[in-house]
């Protein structure tokens, strides 16, 4: 009993003084950071800061040169990459597989039979605005549309801690922004611990609850600010103005 | 459009194939005409369907061995990666062999029959299924490899999932390349020794002075190829419907 009063609450997602060199550059450097349950972290940083390398730090598909990573009490690269599930920047759907298939593909990689994976991906196509397209190739998609495929196929094997690699970063501003939507909405619905990289200020200000900076090469955390504003956000207020005036400030910019 | 300007240029070619073999200087025992030919096509039919089924017979099955070695052999090459480095100049030696020269020591080793025409066909064929799919493997996006990994695909669930569909279409290149000399390598085999076939047909015509068969055989040979390569590409375009470059209006 008293353990459990004096252990901390446990965090899923921790950084402890994590530093990744790659031959040439130093990427990261003495990175502290822990995400709390159910809480979106933004990660803002200029270009070749290291913050893709943070997820894949995470996702279990890079181990750190000193320090270490910690998602859900687990270090290891496999524990890591079990609990997590990562989102790159580009959708990646395979053009020859329709848009369920594509979906489904993240459940048939954990061994689920391809016929099943199907039948459990279909019901989330109603819920994400893609009803009637799950036997479109994607080719014949939005891009908007292709990107909450990615997102469906990152959501479906059920993982507890998302991370998200600049996920609206390829799509036209109009998109982008219905996306951000979206993804607060989805969010809001069914809280995930979530890491969320962008270099888009006003996209972390608009979905984060805590905003991490990063310097440039190497990356260390310069800034956590965290965003008090009541959701969902209105853009044109003027404290999410002050918001990003913070942020950008923390940037040097 | 395409169509016609297709048929047009083949008129073209037939034209002007007509007209130099219409000259004086030319002689009818180097060049037969058109018509000549056309007349020989007649004539000969018979014989030359004949022969021309024992040579396709011999490219089908060479091509078949080609593809079936090919494709083991880039797979196992793209999954073993020491293996593949071992293994590329092997592979560009096979190509490098003149086949001409390989021919009569076939014969030797294989006898008359089917055997050393099969073994040259898929020689000559083995390459450029082999190395195209073996570009066509490792031409994946790194990134898409890395989202494989996230997902927990095992190696083989990224081969069948990801890589093979992603190299079919380079398959279906090296196939091309492949059904066109194909048809050569099923001639050379014929010359080292035969006792039928368009390519013995071609070399006997020549030594006695048929000058008319010998371009009756060539054409068939021709056609052969260019049925080959519309075969391919029409499945190509069945198995690879995704990766047609123009897109709907």
């Amino acid at each position: 009993m008293q353990t459990e009063v004096e252990a901390p609450v446990m965090e899923p997602l921790s950084f402890r003084n994590v530093t990744r060199r790659y031959p040439r550059v130093t990427a990261l450097e003495g990175i502290d950071l822990a995400v709390r349950q159910d809480e979106l972290m933004a990660v803002v940083g200029p270009s070749g800061c290291g913050k893709s390398t943070l997820l894949e730090l995470v996702a279990g598909l890079q181990e750190p040169d000193a320090g270490s990573v910690t998602v859900l009490g687990a270090t290891d690269a496999a524990a890591r990459r079990e609990a997590s599930a990562y989102m790159p920047q580009r959708d990646l759907l395979l053009p020859w597989r329709d848009a369920l298939a594509n979906a489904a593909l993240a459940l048939e990689c954990q061994g689920v039979p391809r016929a099943e994976a199907r039948r459990r991906a279909e019901p989330l196509f109603e819920r994400f605005g893609l009803a009637e397209f799950e036997r479109a190739r994607p080719a014949e998609l939005s891009g908007g549309m292709r990107q909450r495929v990615a997102f469906l196929r990152t959501l479906l094997p059920g993982r507890p801690v998302l991370l998200l690699d600049e996920p609206f970063g390829g799509l036209d501003s109009l998109t982008r922004s219905s996306m951000q939507h979206w993804l607060a909405d989805a969010l809001a619905d069914e809280p995930r611990t979530v890491l969320l990289v962008t270099h888009d200020v006003e996209e972390a200000a608009f979905l984060a609850d805590r905003i991490a900076v990063l310097s440039p090469r190497p990356g260390r955390v310069v800034a956590e600010i965290p965003v008090e504003l009541p959701r969902p956000r209105d853009v044109t207020s003027p404290e999410f103005g002050q918001l990003k005036r913070t942020v950008l400030e923390a940037l040097g910019l | 459009m395409r169509f016609l300007l297709g048929t047009l240029l083949i008129a073209l070619f037939v034209l002007a194939w007509q007209g130099v073999a219409s000259l004086e200087s030319v002689d009818d025992l180097t060049l037969a005409s058109p018509v000549e030919t056309f007349q020989a096509l007649q004539d000969d039919w018979s014989l030359l369907w004949d022969n021309a089924l024992v040579t396709l017979v011999e490219v089908l099955l060479g091509l078949a061995l080609a593809t079936l070695g090919g494709v083991t052999f880039a797979v196992t090459m793209h999954l073993f990666r020491p293996l593949r480095d071992a293994a590329y100049p092997l592979l560009v030696a096979s190509q490098a062999i003149p086949v001409v020269v390989l021919a009569p020591i076939f014969v030797l080793a294989f006898d008359y029959g089917m055997g050393p025409k099969l073994a040259i066909v898929a020689l000559i064929c083995f390459f450029p299924i082999t190395v195209n799919l073996l570009d066509g493997l490792r031409s994946v996006e790194p990134e898409l490899l890395k989202l494989m990994r996230s997902l927990g695909a095992s190696r083989l669930r990224t081969l069948r999932s990801v890589e093979l569909p992603s190299a079919l279409p380079f398959l279906f290149s090296g196939l091309k390349v492949a059904a066109t000399v194909s048809v050569i390598g099923a001639v050379f085999g014929e010359w080292a020794g035969a006792e039928e076939g368009l390519g013995r047909l071609v070399l006997l015509g020549n030594n006695q002075l048929q000058t008319p068969r010998v371009y009756a055989g060539v054409v068939l040979l021709t056609l052969m190829a260019v049925a080959l390569f519309a075969l391919v590409a029409l499945g190509e375009r069945v198995a690879c419907p995704w990766n047609r470059k123009e897109q709907p209006a």
